[in-house]
Formats: structure tokens, C-alpha cells, sequence
């Protein structure tokens, strides 16, 4: 930046005299035509130098990494597709799918309640969040599996009455499964109501009035109207927490469910291979994290409809104008 | 000047405002206002900021709740039902059937940014009024021509300039076939080369029998559209009439004082 503009301001200073003073008047009246000449892009010397010296880095980083034998690939390509480990990353996606689910379901609610007219059901939605918000997730875990030492027997029916539909013991009902989406659908869910009321909160109050005005029912106003224009707001947010969620399945090993890092956790106790192991499930974590940003990118690209004056080019039709326009050098001009 | 189109239908978009008090807080900003708006004819209420003109406005589609006094459309109350002695507040339902009569153009728009220009107007037939998706569409690119907008119909409200996002929300007030129109100061916040696109359309509704109510600060199109002009200062109506008897002759003292500081530029050039 800075060496360009001083060269400018370096080449302005013979210029007036020497190619301007002459012939001032006539340039004026006709003005000079340019298409003959050709355009020389500007040279940015020191973005080559800053892309080698990061060029360089990256390079040591992969040679260490592929050289290195302690890293133990081949301990990692064996264990990476095994069964087990593809068993564990398989329940991993379902808590996941699961909790992440249901949590923003029970957000949306959590987060439509706070911000009702009813002074109950705001305190309800608070309280919630309050709770939820301030205990350890391991904690409340345990206390979900162990739920059987403070009700024995789970049942339905009607309060204060002796009538029950049905009655079951505590720890039929909560298996390891139900604990942890238990666990982490109610954490999820707090965290997630603040995110959609955030998102809410942001959608301009004219936009409700307009629809008032226009005579849109209420539960269309939320739909059509404010939360489309609320998804901007809370999808980026929300996918930070979708993929902590996906890791933060992992803590669940407490329980001794085997998702993915409890497998792995379980086959380096035997084996005694614990960085090669916790790298597959390390690189699995990076897969679902990738696939998961390309969503991201997807869904936030749709919803940036009408905010956004033109949409941005996905990276397929970025690629394909790279090509266009760098296959076809002759012309330059044209660009 | 003034447009005496007595509407065909009678009594079609008759407006009358009895005694109406709005309070924010411990702020009284209506002190009791009472305006009748003929059928088919155009009130322009002016005033300074903060003299309730806006709130006004929106007590006649019930964006406002009124504290005191009542506001009745073509003898109906607003907001409210009569049964006995008794005025029982309307359900949600019902207030928003009540607004499909009564159409309203903002200051800032509040076009909907995520739906495109004939994707706005033809929402509220379909969904208030239970059109079919086609008619509500056809109708929607008739308004949109109606305003000078027909090629512009897919565009996003952000891909258009100020005014035509006002056309754009004027046309989307129209497409519900109101009694009434409401404009709460539509040219505020317009660049003053776009102002005039704007208050030809509505230059142009003032003669289509549609009851219209105009709260602006354009004194040169308020004078130039209106049968009556309303000036309102500190919650209360100062003084009502033609344009002809406000702007040239008033005879409050408040009302001189206000259009000596706002008439000067526009008019005494």
C-alpha cells in the first residue's frame, strides 16, 4: 500500500512539466483517445514475497507432520475405517442430530416464551436458561443417569390424584442413550433460545408494524416476516454451536457411551496407541466440521436474499469465472 | 385545487376521530383531538415534531391503542365492538380484519427486505384477504404498474432507490382495496429529487375516491392536494380548513407562527 502510494505521488511530480504544460489548450478541447493502449496490472512485489514466506511455513508443517514417524500414520489409516471406530462415529451423529434438533426446538419455544406478554411464562423461559447456563454439562449428565437414586419409578397421570396412565422404573426409562440426549438437548436448548431471541430481537420493529398493518395474522408475521430476516442473525451463531455440539457429544464418554471418542478412548487403553487413535478421531471431528461449514456457507447464502445487494459467487461459480476469464489471456482487455 | 370527488359509493372510507387522548408514560401526547374526514376526501394534518400528528395517524388502524375518546370507520369503532352498554376490546383476529380496510404507507418503508417488490405487495391479499396466489400476483404487477414499477417487480426493496421503495410500499397499501389510506410523513426520507416521484402517485390517488390522511411536512403538495388541512400542535387540533384559509389566512396565532418559519423558503422565492 504504502510504497504504491508514494510512487504515485513520486511520478506525479515531473509530470506536469513535462507533459502537460505544452500542449494544455488543444488536450482540453479534443480529448485524448486511449482504447490503442495497452493496461500494465500493477505489480504487488511484496504480496509475492509475504505468499512464499507463508508458503514456506506451511511446508515445514507438512513435512514435519508426514516425516515425523512418532505421528504413527499407518496406525492411523488402520484404525481410521475400522468398524468400531465407524460404529462410535456413527452415534456421535445421531446425539448430534438428536440433541441438535430437539435442542433448537425447545429454543424456539424457550425463546418465543420470553418474549411473550405473559409474566409467568418470561420467568419460566429465564429460569430455564439460568439453570441450564450455570451447571457443568458433565454434571448435569451424571445427575440425568443417576436420576433412578432420586425417583425410583417414573409415571403419568393426573396431579394430586391417584390416577396413572402408566408407571415405569426410573432406570428402564433412562438408559445411557436417554441420559445424554437428555443432557445435552436441555443444555443445548438454553444456549439456543438466547441465540433465537437474539436473532428476533435484531428484525426491525417496523417490519412487525407493517405486517400489522397490512392485516398478516400473527403466527405468519413470525414466519414470513420476522424470522426469515432473524436467520441472518442467528445462523452463525447457531452453527458455532451445532459444531460444539458435535464435539462436545464426546463428553457423554462419562456415561461410558460408546460414541466416537469413548471407542477410541476404549482401543488405545488396549493398545497403548493413544496419539495415533486420538488423531483418527481428531480427523473425523475435522470431516464433520467441514461438511457441517459448507452447509453453513449454503444456507446462509439463502437467507442473505434481499440483504445483500447482489449474492455473493459460490466458490463453484467463483472457479468457473476464474477459468473463464484466465483461459481467454489474448483478450485481456476485456476483462 | 381541491378535488371534491364525492365517491360514488357513500359512505365508503368516512373517518371520524372523537376525543381521542394517547399517553406514553407520564407524556399526554393526544389532549382530546376530534377530526372528521368526508369520504373519499384528503386531510393533511401538519404541525411541528412532537405534536402528535404521527400518533394520530396510527390510532386510526389501531397501532395505537387509544387511552380515551374513540375513532370510528364508516360508523364501525375501531379496535373495539359495541353489545349493550358495554365496548368490548376486538381479538387480534378481528382488529387485523379491520385493518385490511385501512392501508398504510411508513416513513421509512418497512418494505419486507427478504421478499421482491411484487413478492411484498401480493403477500397481504393472499394471506388477509384469501386470494389465490395467481390473482394476488396479477393484481400485484397492475399496482406495480400503477406506480411506474412493473419492470422492477422482481427486485429486492435494496436493489431499489428510496423512492421507488416508497412507490413499491404504496402499492403494496393499494393491493388490499382500502377504505382509507394512511401516509406517515412517506417523503421524509427521500433525497429531495426523489420526493416528487412519490407525491405524484399519491397527487394521483387523491382523485380516486380513496379517503386519504397525510401527515407530512410538504406544505406546497399539502396545499396542492388537500381539502383539509389540519394543523396540530402539543397533542390538540389548533385549526382545520381549506388550504386556502390555512395557509393564507390563518387565524391562530400558533398557526402564524409555525408557517412563518416553515412557508419562507418555499414560498417567497
Amino acid at each position: 500500500m504504502s510504497s504504491a502510494a508514494t510512487k504515485v505521488a513520486q511520478s506525479q511530480q515531473p509530470q506536469p512539466a513535462a507533459a502537460e504544460a505544452p500542449p494544455a489548450k488543444d488536450a482540453a478541447r479534443v480529448p485524448k483517445d486511449y482504447s490503442s493502449y495497452r493496461v500494465v496490472a500493477a505489480k504487488h512485489p511484496w504480496r509475492w514475497v509475504g505468499t512464499a514466506a507463508v508458503a514456506l511455513g506451511v511446508l515445514a508443517v507438512a513435512g514435519s507432520l508426514a516425516t515425523n514417524p512418532r505421528w504413527e500414520w499407518g496406525v492411523v489409516a488402520q484404525w481410521f475405517t475400522a468398524q468400531s471406530v465407524v460404529n462410535g462415529l456413527v452415534e456421535t451423529l445421531k446425539l448430534t442430530a438428536i440433541s441438535g434438533i430437539l435442542g433448537f426446538v425447545l429454543g424456539f419455544i424457550l425463546a418465543l416464551m420470553r418474549l411473550s406478554a405473559s409474566p409467568l411464562l418470561v420467568s419460566v423461559s429465564w429460569t430455564f436458561s439460568w439453570i441450564f447456563r450455570s451447571t457443568p454439562l458433565l454434571v448435569q449428565m451424571l445427575l440425568w443417569y443417576n436420576l433412578g437414586y432420586l425417583y425410583e419409578k417414573i409415571s403419568l397421570g393426573i396431579p394430586f390424584t391417584d390416577v396413572r396412565f402408566f408407571e415405569v422404573q426410573t432406570t428402564t426409562l433412562i438408559s445411557q442413550f436417554a441420559a445424554a440426549v437428555l443432557g445435552l438437548t436441555l443444555n443445548q436448548a438454553a444456549y439456543s433460545a438466547e441465540i433465537i431471541r437474539g436473532g428476533i430481537l435484531s428484525v426491525d420493529q417496523g417490519q412487525l408494524e407493517a405486517a400489522a398493518a397490512l392485516g398478516i395474522p400473527a403466527w405468519r408475521r413470525s414466519t414470513r416476516i420476522v424470522l426469515p430476516q432473524a436467520m441472518r442473525a442467528i445462523l452463525p451463531t447457531a452453527f458455532n454451536e451445532i459444531i460444539g455440539l458435535v464435539k462436545g457429544t464426546s463428553i457423554v464418554y462419562v456415561l461410558a457411551y460408546s460414541e466416537l471418542f469413548y471407542t477410541v478412548q476404549v482401543i488405545y487403553n488396549r493398545t497403548q496407541q493413544v496419539l495415533p487413535l486420538l488423531l483418527v478421531a481428531t480427523l473425523w471431528y475435522i470431516v464433520i466440521t467441514s461438511v457441517l461449514s459448507v452447509f453453513q456457507y449454503y444456507i446462509e447464502r439463502h437467507y442473505s436474499r434481499g440483504a445483500v445487494r447482489n449474492l455473493p459467487l459460490t466458490p463453484l461459480q467463483k472457479a468457473r469465472k476464474f477459468f473463464a476469464t484466465h483461459a481467454a489471456v489474448p483478450n485481456r482487455r476485456n476483462l | 385545487m381541491t378535488n371534491t370527488l364525492t365517491a360514488p359509493t357513500a359512505a365508503r372510507g368516512l373517518v371520524e376521530i372523537t376525543g381521542v387522548r394517547k399517553s406514553f408514560g407520564a407524556t399526554e401526547v393526544l389532549k382530546g383531538v376530534s377530526l372528521t374526514v368526508e369520504p373519499g376526501g384528503v386531510a393533511v394534518i401538519v404541525g411541528p415534531s412532537g405534536s402528535g400528528k404521527s400518533t394520530l395517524l396510527r390510532t386510526i388502524n389501531h397501532l395505537e391503542k387509544v387511552d380515551g375518546g374513540h375513532i370510528t370507520i364508516d360508523g364501525q369503532l375501531v379496535g373495539y365492538e359495541v353489545r349493550g352498554d358495554r365496548l368490548y376490546e376486538l381479538r387480534e383476529k378481528e382488529i387485523l380484519k379491520q385493518r385490511t380496510g385501512i392501508g398504510m404507507v411508513f416513513q421509512n418503508f418497512n418494505l419486507f427486505p427478504h421478499l421482491t417488490a411484487l413478492e411484498n405487495v401480493a403477500e397481504a391479499p393472499v394471506v388477509a384477504q384469501g386470494r389465490s396466489k395467481e390473482e394476488a400476483r396479477r393484481r400485484g404487477l397492475e399496482l406495480l404498474d400503477r406506480v411506474g414499477l412493473k419492470d422492477r417487480a422482481d427486485a429486492y426493496p435494496r436493489q431499489l432507490s428510496g423512492g421507488q421503495q416508497q412507490r413499491v410500499a404504496i402499492a403494496r397499501a393499494l393491493a388490499l382495496d382500502p377504505k382509507i389510506l394512511l401516509f406517515d410523513e412517506p417523503t421524509s426520507a427521500l433525497d429531495p429529487e426523489l420526493v416528487n416521484e412519490v407525491l405524484d402517485v399519491i397527487r394521483e390517488l387523491a382523485t380516486s375516491g380513496t379517503t386519504l390522511v397525510i401527515v407530512t411536512h410538504e406544505m406546497g403538495f399539502a396545499r396542492d392536494v388537500a381539502d383539509t388541512v389540519v394543523f396540530m400542535d402539543q397533542g390538540q387540533i389548533v385549526e382545520q380548513g381549506t388550504p386556502q384559509q390555512i395557509f393564507s389566512n390563518p387565524q391562530e396565532p400558533r398557526t402564524r407562527s409555525f408557517f412563518s418559519k416553515v412557508l419562507e423558503p418555499a414560498f417567497n422565492i
